[in-house]
């Protein structure tokens, strides 16, 4: 059990990429921290940082208070699941799980005790004499789990562990992930691509993008109050629409002008900046289908996409200007329909030249 | 017409005799009295005699060029990959200057034709001391041989996923613990067939063998069978015996390691 602190870590590689780009990043002792961001965001060098696969170029690494800049990764104590499993291809399940403790040269009955407690605890008790190559994907998967839970290290690291799991097996596996922190409490460091996967798993999250940390939050906080338009498209499904403009005010009356329509807001008490806004985001979600006589914008229905719970509606307002809107299925909707759009007054975001979103 | 579900069995038992035939026929003349061996051959020999192999043994001592041939390839197998191995791994998982040079270098080695080495390779050997000894033939061997057990391994190490290493690594082992107990046995299928190829070309060279080496204690078994010929008659029947007798340690060998290749054994590891 430990708390991880990341000291303006930088990683530049030979080739010259900056991989990560001073990050600070407190983990506590006990939590359950995702790194997200897209492919190229540095999220897995950084968990190869943290377990020290990887060297910093410069900035420190703190494992439960102690400096471990310079300690090579057998001596951390900490447990990796990796995408690929990464299981010993000649060693049984049960000589995969006792390796680490074998390692650490734990008493030999403790290793089978332990060994045996973790199997049964993953259902995998009866698979403990064959070899990965017998195992099916999901068995790995959970071989993979046992041998970083049977270490009982300091902090696990999870290098997006469900990633090669089919859809279906993929959320049992992330309930059951969730489930085993809570039981064992260790800190545990997740990376993963999919917001989805981020926003379920994460106590706190942290978005980077380029080596670089764009806001360090709980999901909620993310989704609710993005700092900026890269978190606030990247957090949410689906993303959140972003239209260009101008606002202006006048005593308590705030007009948008985007996408040479106008929105009219009454009665608005908010302290934000209106001359600095460049964009207005709303969610999906908070966008309703309306009687364009009525509406804030209007637009053309261009696609529909029936998911069963809901419909994904895409309207054309300009040129290229689309909106995303979620609506009931019930709704009925015909393509190339003229509509209206109405947005949540509270829900509306403004954001700067540079993407920062004003308060 | 051959109907198709014959067709593959048919062609790999044309292939099989194409491929077996020499040696039968080789095995077979070699039981073959001298006088009939330039008669027409019958597919199945009609007497077999000994007469070639006791010459072989008790006239011309044929168990020396064994001998040395053995201990030759023997030394230069454990030698190149002992010294390969090790450096294919440093060259595949770590990264230091100048280590896409060296590996060019590697190659160019290999690329020099004996021919052109052999004179001043002479020269050298004789000034050392080493003409007609083990060393004299080991060294230029397993300097011939390296280069292609340093590329094939490299070759076979970039293909091992590192995160098998990094995972041993994280579990506890150090790198020195992680290569010897976790790569070395992903290893042993390469180990094995570089381990044949460089057998194989040590037991068959000749040149080298033939310029470094003066007396049968130290020829090997290619040059010993070369200088059965005589001035006026070649002892046919004795040669052929003797390739057969060259023949069983390269197959026994073969066989062996042939066995210690299991494949499909990364195939659990990764997923995919």
């Amino acid at each position: 059990m430990a708390a991880i602190v990341l000291d303006r870590v930088r990683k530049v590689f030979s080739g010259g990429q900056t991989a990560v780009a001073d990050l600070d990043v407190g983990i506590a002792n006990g939590e359950r921290l995702v790194l997200v961001g897209p492919s190229g965001s540095g999220k897995s060098t950084v968990l190869r940082l943290i377990a020290g696969l990887e060297a910093p170029t410069s900035g420190r690494i703190f494992v439960d208070a102690r400096e471990v800049t310079d300690i090579p990764p057998e001596q951390r104590d900490l447990a990796m699941v990796f995408q690929s499993y990464a299981l010993y291809p000649h060693k049984t399940v049960r000589e995969n799980l006792a390796f680490g403790l074998r390692m650490h040269r734990v008493a030999r009955a403790e290793i089978d005790g332990r060994v045996s407690a973790t199997a049964d605890a993953l259902g995998i008790a009866d698979l403990l004499d064959r070899i990965p190559a017998q195992l099916s994907g999901g068995q790995r998967q959970r071989v993979a789990l046992g041998r970083a839970i049977v270490r009982q290290p300091q902090a696990f690291l999870f290098d997006e562990p469900l990633s090669n799991l089919d859809p279906r097996l993929r959320g049992e596996t992330r309930a059951e992930v969730v489930a085993l922190h809570r039981r064992l409490g260790t800190t545990m460091v997740y990376v993963t691509h999919d917001q989805e996967e981020a926003m379920t798993v994460g106590q706190r999250i942290a978005v980077l993008r380029d080596g670089r940390l764009e806001q360090l939050a709980t999901p909620l906080e993310l989704y609710e109050r993005p700092a900026n338009t890269f978190v606030a498209r990247f957090i949410g499904s689906p993303p959140m629409n972003l239209l260009k403009g101008r606002v202006t005010r006048e005593s308590g009356t705030v007009r948008i002008e985007t996408c040479g329509q106008i929105i009219t807001i009454d009665a608005v008490e908010s302290q934000i900046l209106f001359e600095a806004v460049r964009a207005v985001g709303i969610r999906p979600h908070d966008v309703s289908l309306t009687d364009p006589q009525h509406a804030d914008l209007r637009g053309r229905l261009d696609v529909i996409e029936p998911l069963g719970h809901a419909q994904i509606a895409h309207v054309t307002l300009d040129a290229d200007v689309r909106v995303v809107v979620v609506v009931r299925t019930e709704t009925p909707l015909s393509v190339d329909s003229r509509v209206g759009l109405a947005f949540a007054r509270n829900r509306l975001l403004f954001f700067d030249d540079a993407g920062r979103r004003l308060d | 017409m051959i109907p198709s579900r014959l067709v593959r069995p048919t062609a790999t038992a044309l292939l099989l005799l194409a491929w077996a035939f020499p040696l039968y026929w080789m095995v077979t003349a070699s039981l073959t009295p001298e006088s009939q061996l330039f008669e027409t051959p019958h597919i199945v020999p009609r007497a077999l005699v000994f007469n070639h192999y006791q010459a072989l043994f008790a006239e011309r001592r044929f168990w020396m060029p064994i001998r040395n041939s053995l201990v030759v390839a023997a030394a230069t197998t454990t030698l190149a990959v002992l010294v390969g191995a090790p450096c294919a791994y440093a060259m595949a998982r770590l990264h230091f200057r100048g280590k896409t040079w060296l590996l060019a270098a590697v190659l160019a080695v290999s690329m020099l034709p004996q021919i052109s080495i052999v004179s001043p390779l002479f020269l050298v050997l004789r000034v050392v001391g080493l003409i007609d000894t083990y060393p004299g033939l080991v060294v230029p061997y397993v300097t011939f041989a390296l280069p292609l057990v340093v590329w094939l391994m490299t070759g076979f190490f970039r293909g091992l996923p590192s995160e098998i290493e990094d995972a041993a690594r994280i579990d506890g082992a150090g790198r020195v613990r992680a290569a010897i107990e976790i790569t070395l046995p992903l290893a042993a299928p390469a180990v094995a067939t570089t381990a044949i190829l460089t057998f194989l070309y040590a037991w068959n060279e000749f040149l080298f063998a033939l310029s470094f080496t003066v007396s049968p204690e130290r020829q090997t078994v290619p040059v010993a069978i070369a200088l059965f010929r005589g001035q006026y008659q070649i002892p046919w029947g004795e040669i052929l015996a003797g390739a057969v007798v060259a023949s069983v340690p390269v197959i026994v060998v073969v066989v062996a390691l042939q066995r210690r290749i299991v494949s499909g054994l990364t195939s659990g590891a990764v997923k995919g």
